[in-house]
């Protein structure tokens, strides 16, 4: 029996983001599943062809309209409801674009939502974690015709592309509010790689002293290849700024390599990071929980041992 | 009247170390200290700024959950709130139904402005505010960092991935907080024997005419796997040497 499935893809205007394709992965871990991406933008033609090009993507809807030049929820989330009749199952990425978005969506359509889905058993049974990590529940919906989700990207690979979906215009007859309105985003550096998607990670606690202390990382970080993070402490003292912060109300992150540098390892930082390959941590004080979760360990001073590894490499 | 509703949640303190019971039925709650969920109490902090400012007259305190949630609403009322409203619910109370209480009382009071947590720290589910901007067919600005309010419009700065973004809604408006917006005031002892004073009103969910439904059958709870603790190295370069033969570096 088939399932269709609706994703809704996040995106700059111009790149679609890859908690798409792994939205995509985790939608066709359901048997029978027929999976559509939805494109929202002023000029969706770009990023919906990229979202064609995923394996296991059967069709893409692109959804040309101004008002959808900035990803506004309160103007999405109306043009989401009208697209999803024919689906059961209507999935973002647990990112703060689709956490915000996909909730007004299940409002609009009166469906329960299971946030963060880390593993999808069919499309009505999924696993996710609640208690900042330290539970896992497994939910079944039922009397739900319809279920929203949002899909924990940590959880799931990327799909690859190779695919060759249809890509279909549609226009829809909504009206869309005007009560709310896009002012400003701060512009973020993009010289590094994207913390979310980066193979390596390098995270500074509040050991590092200052913003200043923090660029040893970034002179690390950019000999490896690697993306910055932070703890929330680090950036509750104004060492990085927000969008760095790593942990259960940050990123939740699954790199290659972690290295936690000062970072003394709180639960609600652990959360974010659980899913890395291999974690480091490198701390003065042996009895910090962060060595409870690491693979290699090193107790020393960071501003002796992180310039000591760069001259290494 | 210019009245600000805040939302809170009854949660497990976020000091207590959780533990699933051992036949997977849910978490250990006998006997564990329960609190305001911290981003609640940052949007009640919040809605007391505003007050404070001269941007509201009152601050209506509610929730939705059993009767035990008194305590929580008298410590609301020992912050600072004006009166709370206490929806009287016992099980496991979902966000669609949650919202729609919320928006049962958004219609008796007519806020300008409703402030909710981003999450509870228990459920995490994160869906509150949306859903009940969703039913009220109002503006949303989740996790907020940031809130100026200018006659008609707030101005609200978020947290979001790529930074910070900020929107211009028009009022009336639901709001979540995100962790920087504020930090709460503690509360002193003569406020709480204040608050004994205060209005706070109990009505069962079923006379706001909202049905408690579940949609999401708990099936089981686990704990999480644990990641098997490594080996210690003694500098920086046998830590490079594991890594590149591990192809990380």
């Amino acid at each position: 029996m088939s399932v269709q499935i609706l994703i809704v893809a996040e995106h700059d205007g111009t790149r679609l983001n890859v908690s798409t394709a792994k939205c995509v992965t985790c939608a066709r871990a359901v048997s029978g599943a027929v999976v559509t991406v939805a494109v929202f933008a002023a000029d969706a033609a770009a990023v919906a062809a990229q979202a064609a090009q995923l394996a296991g993507v059967d069709k893409v809807l692109a959804v040309d309209n101004p008002a959808n030049a900035h990803a506004l929820a309160a103007v999405l989330a109306p043009q989401v409801a009208a697209l999803a009749g024919p689906y059961a199952l209507v999935l973002g990425p647990s990112t703060t674009f689709g956490k915000d978005l996909m909730a007004r969506v299940g409002g609009l359509l009166d469906a329960p939502q299971v946030s963060d889905i880390m593993a999808i058993e069919s499309a009505v049974r999924f696993r996710r974690p609640i208690y900042a990590g330290n539970a896992i529940l497994t939910v079944e919906a039922v009397d739900a015709p319809k279920v929203v989700g949002t899909v924990r990207t940590a959880s799931f690979e990327g799909a690859a592309s190779g695919g060759s979906a249809a890509v279909e215009k549609v226009s829809l007859n909504v009206t869309l509010p005007t009560h709310t309105r896009f002012v400003s985003v701060s512009a973020a550096r993009n010289d590094r790689p994207d913390l979310q998607t980066a193979a390596r990670v390098i995270s500074g606690g509040r050991a590092l002293g200052s913003a200043d202390g923090f660029k040893i990382l970034y002179s690390l970080a950019d000999k490896v290849g690697a993306a910055v993070g932070a703890s929330r402490a680090a950036v509750d003292a104004g060492y990085a700024p927000n969008e760095m912060q790593v942990g259960q109300t940050g990123k939740i992150i699954a790199p290659e390599l972690y290295m936690a540098v000062g970072i003394s390892g709180a639960i609600q930082h652990l959360t974010g990071i659980k899913d890395a390959r291999t974690i480091v941590a490198i701390n003065k004080d042996g009895e910090a929980p962060i060595f409870e979760v690491a693979d290699f360990g090193l107790v020393g001073d960071l501003f002796q041992v992180i310039p000591e590894i760069e001259r290494l490499l | 009247m210019k009245r600000i509703l805040v939302g809170i949640k009854r949660v497990v303190d976020y000091n207590v170390r959780i533990r699933v019971k051992p036949d997977g039925t849910g978490v250990v709650t006998d006997g564990v200290k329960m609190s305001i969920n911290p981003f609640d109490e940052i949007a009640l902090e919040e809605a007391l700024r505003i007050k404070e400012r001269g941007g509201a007259d009152e601050v209506v305190v509610a929730t939705v959950g059993p009767a035990d949630t008194q305590q929580q609403l008298r410590t609301a009322l020992a912050m600072g709130a004006d009166r709370a409203l206490l929806v009287q619910a016992d099980g496991v109370i979902e966000p669609l139904v949650a919202a729609r209480a919320l928006l049962k009382l958004v219609e008796r009071e007519q806020p300008l402005l409703v402030i909710l947590g981003k999450q509870a720290i228990d459920d995490d589910n994160g869906q509150t505010a949306q859903i009940l901007a969703a039913l009220w067919n109002r503006p949303q600005a989740t996790y907020a960092s940031k809130i100026e309010i200018t006659g008609e419009t707030a101005r609200v700065t978020r947290e979001v991935d790529a930074g910070l973004e900020t929107l211009d809604v028009d009022l009336p408006a639901v709001i979540s907080t995100d962790l920087r917006l504020n930090e709460p005031r503690y509360v002193k002892l003569p406020d709480i024997m204040k608050a004994k004073k205060k209005p706070l009103d109990t009505l069962p969910l079923a006379d706001l005419g909202v049905q408690a439904r579940t949609q999401l059958k708990l099936v089981r709870f686990e704990a999480p796997p644990q990641r098997q603790k490594g080996i210690r190295v003694k500098d920086a370069a046998e830590l490079v040497d594991a890594l590149k033969k591990k192809g990380l570096l």
